[in-house]
């Protein structure tokens, strides 16, 4: 079996306008709508185009957290994931420790690739794809908008700041996706049907022996600094105007 | 508590050091009474080290020298970070794609956690960060004694000057650790165009759906080039084929904050106001004056883009 695991987050979704609480504890979820997150949704599309071009045999998508990612596995699912692993654990698990869980699972599952988004849209921290990596003592191949597996070694470009840097890495290996790299797949309705069939498994964090931890403890969240409403100008004439007396253009 | 000896992993290509290493020495000042160092990972470092050793205010810089360092590969930079961090109890790297790469990897070698993205510094424990791609910002904690590591946010830090007085010691430092030799560096290919880099050009010209097509996307590049400017577009624009996917600006595209921003026929989606609420100045131009875009720009004009943009690159 020539596998490969998927990082699945449950997130809000993107085209939410996001609220702080009052109190500053955290931003408001409650009746929110949640989403996969859009960088996973993208590497699970391209674990799926892999295993379509035959050089995998099972796509596994990987959640962790609370009961309620159960809808997000689904939508993997759907999309075409052959099935699903859930690791319950509570809220704000950090990075260190999904990169731990996702070594026990390697450990298990025995993939020759794990893909995940760069980043989550919610904590924006981009650190797992790596942290599994290093913990696995494997290559990685951070911000991915092109990966091509061959027998022994994917040759991947990456979009760094400089430009488009190409690796080569030895298999396995640990791939981060970015923009670029694929437009996900819409899912049909009899897909979601079909979904409702496949496995998903439910492990806690003490089948796998793993503890999480709580190192960065959040203090408070405040809203951002809000923009004001500027001044409407009636032509093309006075936009440039006011442009030019700001030393704008 | 003992004082805080401060980490800084140099970003350089061998010969220059990038600009955002400075701004870390000024994220590393912010934090009181930290003795700062700067380490210089390469295959000669000395050039990049002198030039490390004349910012104000840091106490030494370490060169570690191996042929391994060719490229800043982070499978191989990791183990040596690891190493040199021995005792220091801030690591800091600049949040661009050399330290977003890298940090984590140390992380985990040291079982340390780490904080992305540093925006200001409260304390040598305390620090905030955003969240939601700018739309919540944490202030996060963490307990005395635990090594932080921690990516530090260019755009919120001045880059540290020259020093007035002499230039810091630099020490050299040979680390017995095996580097995997697992990844390869192949070729790094710069973005050729003629335009600016939308990430960092100071002023973006962007195009919504409104635009209509990909040939009517050729209006916004005139205006761009009479201005220097960036082209970008929003996610629909994006969507309908009408610009390319790396031109997208917003929460799933580029984060950008020009000094201008000219919105052309965009409505203003809460994912793109997310990717330009940086920016210092914005101007929405719009055929619908109710386009919720115009809530938070600037300048606003409410027409139709097909005679306000051609008179626009008349009157530049």
């Amino acid at each position: 079996m020539k596998k490969i695991l998927v990082g699945i987050k449950r997130v809000v979704d993107y085209n939410v306008r996001i609220r702080v609480k009052p109190d500053g504890t955290g931003v408001v979820t409650d009746g929110v709508k949640m989403s996969i997150n859009p960088f996973d949704e993208i590497a699970l599309e391209e674990a799926l185009r892999i295993r379509e071009r035959g050089a995998a045999s099972e796509v596994i998508a990987v959640s962790v957290g609370s009961t309620d990612c159960q809808q997000q596995l689904r939508t993997a699912l759907a999309m075409g994931a052959d099935r699903a692993i859930l690791v319950e654990a509570g809220g704000g698990v950090e990075p260190p420790d999904v990169a731990r869980i996702f070594h026990k699972l390697i450990e298990r599952e025995q993939p020759f690739a794990v893909i995940v988004g760069k980043q989550a849209i919610d904590d924006d921290s981009s650190q797992a794809g790596p942290m599994i990596a290093a913990l696995w003592g494997r290559p990685q191949a951070t911000f991915a908008s092109k990966i091509d597996i061959g027998e022994t070694t994917a040759t991947v470009t990456r979009e760094v700041d400089a430009g488009l840097e190409t690796l080569e890495v030895e298999l396995p290996a640990v791939f981060t996706t970015d923009l670029r790299l694929n437009e996900p797949r819409y899912v049909k309705l009899p897909d979601i049907m079909k979904a409702k069939k496949k496995p998903l498994d439910t492990l806690t964090l003490a089948d796998l022996g793993v503890s999480a931890r709580s190192r960065l403890k959040v203090l408070r969240v405040d809203p951002p600094s809000q923009r004001q409403k500027g001044i409407m100008v009636k032509d093309a004439a006075s936009l440039i105007e006011a442009l030019k007396s700001k030393g704008l253009v | 508590m003992a004082a805080p000896k401060i980490l800084i992993v140099a970003e350089h290509d061998g010969t220059q050091l990038n600009p955002s290493t400075a701004k870390c020495v000024t994220c590393a000042r912010a934090i009181p009474d930290g003795d700062i160092t700067i380490a210089v990972f390469a295959v000669d470092g000395a050039a990049v080290a002198a030039q490390a050793a004349a910012l104000a205010g840091i106490a030494r810089v370490v060169r570690i020298d191996h042929p391994a360092n060719a490229h800043a590969l982070a499978a191989v930079l990791a183990p040596q970070v690891a190493a040199a961090a021995a005792g220091y109890s801030h690591v800091l790297a600049p949040s661009t794609t050399f330290g977003k790469d890298l940090l984590p990897r140390v992380a985990a070698l040291l079982d340390a956690p780490q904080l992305s993205d540093v925006m200001a510094v409260d304390s040598a424990t305390r620090f905030r960060r955003p969240t939601y791609a700018g739309n919540a910002l944490v202030t996060v904690e963490v307990e005395a004694g635990t090594q932080l590591l921690a990516t530090v946010r260019s755009a919120s830090f001045e880059a540290a000057g020259a020093t007035t007085g002499a230039s810091a010691p630099i020490e050299t430092l040979a680390l017995d650790v095996e580097i995997p030799t697992h990844t390869r560096f192949v070729s790094i290919s710069a973005a050729t165009s003629d335009r600016p880099d939308l990430q960092t050009a100071r002023r973006v010209v962007s195009g919504g759906r409104a635009l209509g097509s990909a040939e009517n996307f050729k209006i916004l590049y005139r205006l761009a080039d009479r201005l220097g400017a960036a082209v970008g577009a929003s996610r629909a624009a994006v969507d309908a084929g009408y610009a390319p996917n790396e031109l997208q600006v917003g929460q799933t595209g580029k984060i950008i904050s020009p000094e201008l921003y000219i919105a052309c026929g965009i409505s203003g989606a809460i994912q793109h106001l997310t990717g330009i609420k940086d920016a210092r100045t914005i101007v929405a131009i719009n055929k619908d004056a109710e386009a919720p875009i115009f809530e938070i720009a600037d300048y606003g004009l409410v027409g139709d883009l097909f005679t306000i943009l051609p008179e626009l690159e008349r009157l530049v």
